[in-house]
């Protein structure tokens, strides 16, 4: 088997066979039924679509959350725990670990969002949505989480332990959506630079209302790549320091 | 065949490694021998590809370590001292996922699992949680997940550290029986170990090599083989005697007491009966003659103290 999908196989197993992976399932399932109570079960009276967009917004927030918590191990542990000798030793590349690592935790990330199905299904049973706007979110949070993993995967490599990998995650994540924010305060170009960086406002949105545009998914694979080849370079760094 | 070419490493301004060449064939087991921090394990890392050398090449059957890494790393096992484990996993899928990992076919694995199961003494544990196995199992474990790829090179930090002495009786089998099929490179601070499980030694100090042969040769390289050695008699006529002998590299007198002088003696080399028979033979009534120091001890003790040549 590729070294990659292994190395994938084995952090999604890892979630999976852990109290580590069910608890954040558990958590994201909680807090997104809880919300969506909150939004969808009311008196008055709401646009099916409206209901569905709402859902995909408080939907970003956990992703990203989950998205972070599910990397603080990803190689901050193997580090702390003495196991990144094993990869090291190995005839895979840093490139191969990262990767491997980062399909194995957005693999787990998806899973649990795809578990939260049941709630577009009861707009549907109870309204009227169309496919594309439940596909185009679905798209998005797909996007979304392989972005905060990569971000996440970025602060596991910097960092020499899992808290630490937790705080840095975090401030990444943070300094990433607050592009739109800063773009405010700043005047052209460097305004609008930031508002193209910034992880969720210009290009979530339009998933969340159902359009799908090439522009926003050229911008996530970028993060993506960006964040991966950062972790690559870190590996590497560490390995011939 | 293992060959390391003038490998130095440097930390910053530090030589951890400093221009050590030492060549082995294959199936031998080498002790590799140094106080702590003469950078035995440091140059372990460099050999087995996880640090980049400064200067120097290593090569596994002509494999270049910096030329063809892969392949290198495929023929290299290495186990640190505090052996590397997913302890959620089960025996069995740790050693499925690191075999896969070294590159060998899952067919392969599977056939291999049984067999470094059977060899590193781990049936009966296949199916248990490593979190749930002890410190010898685990280095147990670790080893077997070393060889399962069938490196022409193991190499072992410190295997015995932490092991009780009856995991250490049990891991020396272990360690002389995978000198049957590769070529095992075993670091170590304690000396016995060496003689009990070695074909070969490496002794390093402050990252030079100062002495690479057979461990029955090491005495030649150290102050000589200690003896004391008890005459009833005066002690100038004992020095008169041992001083006009060959093989006597220096006396001491220690002490004398009742008529019977002490005297340590440096011989060349292992020549207790020559000893004894010139000293009879000249006349002086030997009440004993015993080891005052294990000579391995001493010569490494010699090698590797501050100032040695």
């Amino acid at each position: 088997m590729n070294a990659t999908l292994l190395l994938a196989r084995r952090e999604l197993s890892t979630y999976l066979n852990t109290w580590w992976g069910w608890v954040i399932l558990f958590l994201v399932l909680l807090i997104d039924g809880l919300l969506f109570n909150a939004v969808a079960v009311t008196n008055k009276a709401q646009y099916s679509a409206d209901v569905l967009e709402k859902f995909f917004y408080f939907s970003s927030g956990t992703t990203m959350i989950a998205g972070i918590v599910l990397t603080i191990k990803l190689l901050a542990e193997e580090r702390q725990s003495g196991t990144m000798v094993l990869l090291e030793s190995a005839p895979v590349t840093e490139g191969q670990v990262v990767a491997g690592k980062f399909l194995g935790a957005w693999g787990f990330l998806m899973l649990v969002t795809a578990l939260t199905i049941y709630m577009p299904a009861l707009i549907q049973l109870n309204g009227k949505v169309s496919w594309a706007q439940i596909g185009a979110g679905y798209l998005g949070l797909a996007c979304l989480g392989a972005a905060t993993i990569s971000i996440g995967t970025f602060a596991s490599a910097l960092a020499k332990n899992q808290v630490l990998s937790a705080i840095l995650g975090g401030v990444f994540l943070v300094l990433m959506l607050l592009g739109w924010l800063l773009s405010s305060q700043t005047e052209a170009p460097i305004s609008g630079v930031l508002a193209y960086i910034a992880l969720y406002d210009r290009h979530f949105q339009p998933f969340m209302r159902g359009r799908i545009n090439t522009e926003d998914l050229v911008y996530y694979a970028s993060v993506v790549f960006a964040f991966l080849l950062l972790s690559t370079r870190v590996l590497q760094a560490r390995r011939w320091k | 065949m293992i060959e390391v070419d003038h490998l130095s490493r440097y930390y910053g301004q530090h030589r951890a490694v400093d221009d050590v060449s030492f060549q082995i064939g294959d199936n031998t087991v080498v002790g590799f021998l140094g106080l702590n921090g003469a950078g035995k394990t440091t140059t372990l890392k460099v050999i087995a590809g996880l640090l980049p050398p400064s200067a120097g090449t290593v090569r596994v059957d002509g494999v270049d370590m910096a030329t063809a890494p892969e392949s290198f790393r495929k023929s290299i096992g290495f186990l640190p001292e505090t052996p590397p484990l997913y302890v959620e996993q089960t025996v069995t899928e740790f050693l499925r996922f690191v075999g896969q990992l070294r590159g060998v076919a899952a067919a392969e694995v599977e056939r291999r699992i049984p067999e470094v199961i059977e060899r590193c003494q781990l049936k009966g544990r296949e199916h248990w949680v490593i979190d749930e196995l002890s410190h010898g199992y685990r280095k147990r474990v670790g080893i077997a997940a070393t060889i399962l790829h069938k490196p022409k090179l193991v190499i072992l930090d410190e295997p015995i550290s932490g092991l009780d002495p009856e995991q250490i009786i049990e891991m020396r089998k272990v360690i002389r029986d995978l000198g049957k099929e590769c070529t095992v490179l075993v670091s170590s601070h304690i000396l016995p170990e060496v003689r009990q499980t070695c074909d070969r030694v490496l002794v390093l100090r402050k990252g030079r090599i100062v002495y690479a042969g057979a461990e029955r040769d090491l005495h030649s390289h150290g102050e000589g083989h200690l003896v004391r050695v008890g005459v009833r008699g005066t002690s100038a006529d004992l020095l008169a005697v041992l001083k006009a002998m060959p093989n006597v590299r220096s006396a001491t007198v220690e002490g004398e007491a009742d008529g019977v002088v002490d005297v340590l003696v440096s011989l060349i080399g292992d020549q207790r009966e020559e000893l004894i028979a010139a000293l009879v033979g000249a006349g002086q009534r030997v009440r004993r003659v015993e080891d005052a120091r294990d000579d391995l001890e001493q010569t490494f003790l010699d090698l590797t103290r501050e100032g040695a040549a």
